[in-house]
């Protein structure tokens, strides 16, 4: 029934979701969704880089996404624009000079709304590989770094007291946002990946009590979404991308039912 | 090395520079096992500033800071906690160690919110919560604890019970206390020295000390002097039965 491309969408849509659950939880708690925005932008620079250099999309992706956080964290230190403004600057002058880049790419043909939107026929064995090793090792890492950064997030200056090292954990996380963009790109492409990040986290946010619990919810969430929005791609021949964000909106909206009777409970 | 081993932590002539201008500035103090210290100074007389630098927050200072001990308990003045995340107080307690489930429910039990332990932080009093930071603090048996106006916002009585609280940890578990309190009835009583700052130190040594001190009287008033001797002065009157004052 499933022709071969769908198996190896749905596969690494599956492992896609697993890491954006829990790293997702941290970009709501952390108020980071435009900061993903951004590194979501840069992340066409980094495509056409390794079209013209026939290098591999994620690696590049993941270097230039990781770059752009770099310049970013320097900018916030040494001038005074409000972070958002900066957030902004970088996104859309990332963008834009991908776009250029583009419009000089005549020689190479390729799909740029399978980049924008993500594209269940472009993935390949190869693909598979770089999410599943790539996001177990973003796994692994978050885990290792999950007490510092989330005491970090509840409040700063406690961690730090108590002798946390919030900064090193901050940093890491930065480049954990990096990877998750480069290894997502294919499956949702690049203008929706902050959705998949932030649209099951939100949705956990309504269902749960603990910290834990919402990442256990958000993680269920996206594997929810990439699988209905995967066949719903399938079926009506839609980009899987905004498919796969369509499908979480949804759970999103069924969640708001829940908080209605937990407030009806309350009263 | 220290050369003494009780010291917990030492600021030599420590300061903090902020736009070019010094919040605080030539503070030298140092916390010891068992004993308990306490900041008292005027609204930005850099009290909470000092117990940051103690704690290693900021990291361009002036002067330096001697860390012996990495086991520290803090309870901050103001907390900004994003109410949005899904947090208990039994989440809360283990958010910098790893606590089993004794060592927490004692340490709520102490500060008497054991009550609390499964309700979302969000919903708290702010008196409740202050009890729940101070239990957090407390719960991890630290080497040094660093309270910052600890007892804001918790009702008299409370007040009073959780300052004996605090003078009990420092004496069972010896370990050094950084307070910082504008309510110098119940600190003096308490305390084994105090520095008096206001962006500088402009006093300390013990309350006593303190208290005839004339910077000290020219900063909180001669009222706030004799709340301060009132603990250790010896009496230079004796109360008659009828309630009058006699002199010796």
């Amino acid at each position: 029934m499933f022709d071969d491309f769908f198996i190896r969408a749905l596969v690494a849509g599956i492992g896609v979701a697993f890491v954006t659950g829990p790293l997702g939880c941290f970009v709501i708690w952390r108020r980071l969704s435009y900061f993903g925005d951004t590194l979501a932008h840069s992340a066409l620079l980094g495509v056409t880089l390794a079209f013209t250099m026939e290098f591999n999309i994620a690696i590049s992706v993941f270097v230039i996404s990781s770059i752009l956080a770099l310049i970013l964290i320097q900018l916030q230190k040494k001038t005074n624009l409000p972070g958002d403004a900066l957030l902004g600057l970088l996104a859309h002058s990332s963008l834009a000079v991908g776009l250029v880049v583009v419009g000089f790419l005549t020689f190479i043909r390729f799909d740029i709304m399978g980049l924008l939107f993500g594209d269940i026929l472009a993935v390949s064995v190869n693909d598979l590989l770089i999410i599943w090793i790539g996001g177990a090792f973003i796994l692994l890492t978050l885990k290792f770094i999950w007490k510092p950064l989330f005491a970090s997030t509840v409040n700063y200056e406690l961690a730090e007291a108590e002798g946390l090292n919030p900064d090193r954990a901050k940093a890491i996380f930065t480049i954990l946002m990096a990877a998750i963009i480069a290894i997502s790109i294919k499956i949702v492409g690049l203008l929706l990946i902050t959705g998949m990040l932030i649209i099951p986290a939100a949705m956990a946010r309504n269902l749960s009590s603990s910290p834990q619990s919402m990442v256990i919810y958000s993680i269920i969430g996206g594997l929810l979404s990439v699988i209905i929005g995967l066949f719903t791609s399938l079926e009506f021949n839609t980009s899987s991308g905004p498919s796969i964000i369509t499908a979480a909106l949804l759970l999103f909206i069924l969640s708001l039912f829940k908080i209605k009777q937990t407030i009806k409970l309350k009263n | 090395m220290s050369t003494d081993q009780n010291i917990l932590v030492k600021l030599n002539d420590a300061g903090l520079q902020l736009n070019n201008k010094w919040l605080v500035k030539g503070v030298s103090l140092q916390v010891e096992k068992g004993k308990i210290v306490t900041l008292i100074g005027p609204n930005g007389s850099g009290k909470s500033t000092t117990a940051k630098i103690a704690l290693g927050i900021y990291k361009k200072i002036g002067g330096s800071v001697e860390k012996y001990t990495n086991k520290v308990g803090y309870v901050p003045q103001k907390i900004s906690i994003d109410w949005t995340l899904p947090l208990r107080v039994n989440d809360f307690m283990m958010l910098t160690e790893s606590l089993n489930k004794d060592t927490i429910d004692e340490a709520l039990s102490l500060t008497g919110v054991i009550h609390l332990k499964d309700k979302n932080l969000g919903d708290l009093s702010g008196g409740e919560f202050q009890r729940v930071l101070l239990a957090r603090a407390i719960s991890k048996k630290p080497d040094l604890l660093v309270l910052d106006e600890p007892v804001q916002g918790v009702d008299f009585t409370g007040e009073i019970a959780l300052y004996e609280l605090i003078k009990k940890i420092s004496d069972e578990l010896s370990c050094g206390i950084l307070l910082i309190s504008h309510d110098l009835h119940t600190v003096m009583s308490a305390t084994d020295h105090v520095v008096c700052l206001n962006g500088h130190v402009c006093c300390s040594g013990s309350p006593m000390d303190v208290a005839k001190n004339n910077e000290y009287k020219a900063l909180f008033g001669e009222q706030a002097s004799q709340i301060l001797s009132r603990y250790q002065h010896k009496h230079d009157h004796i109360h008659t039965d009828e309630g009058e004052i006699k002199k010796n």
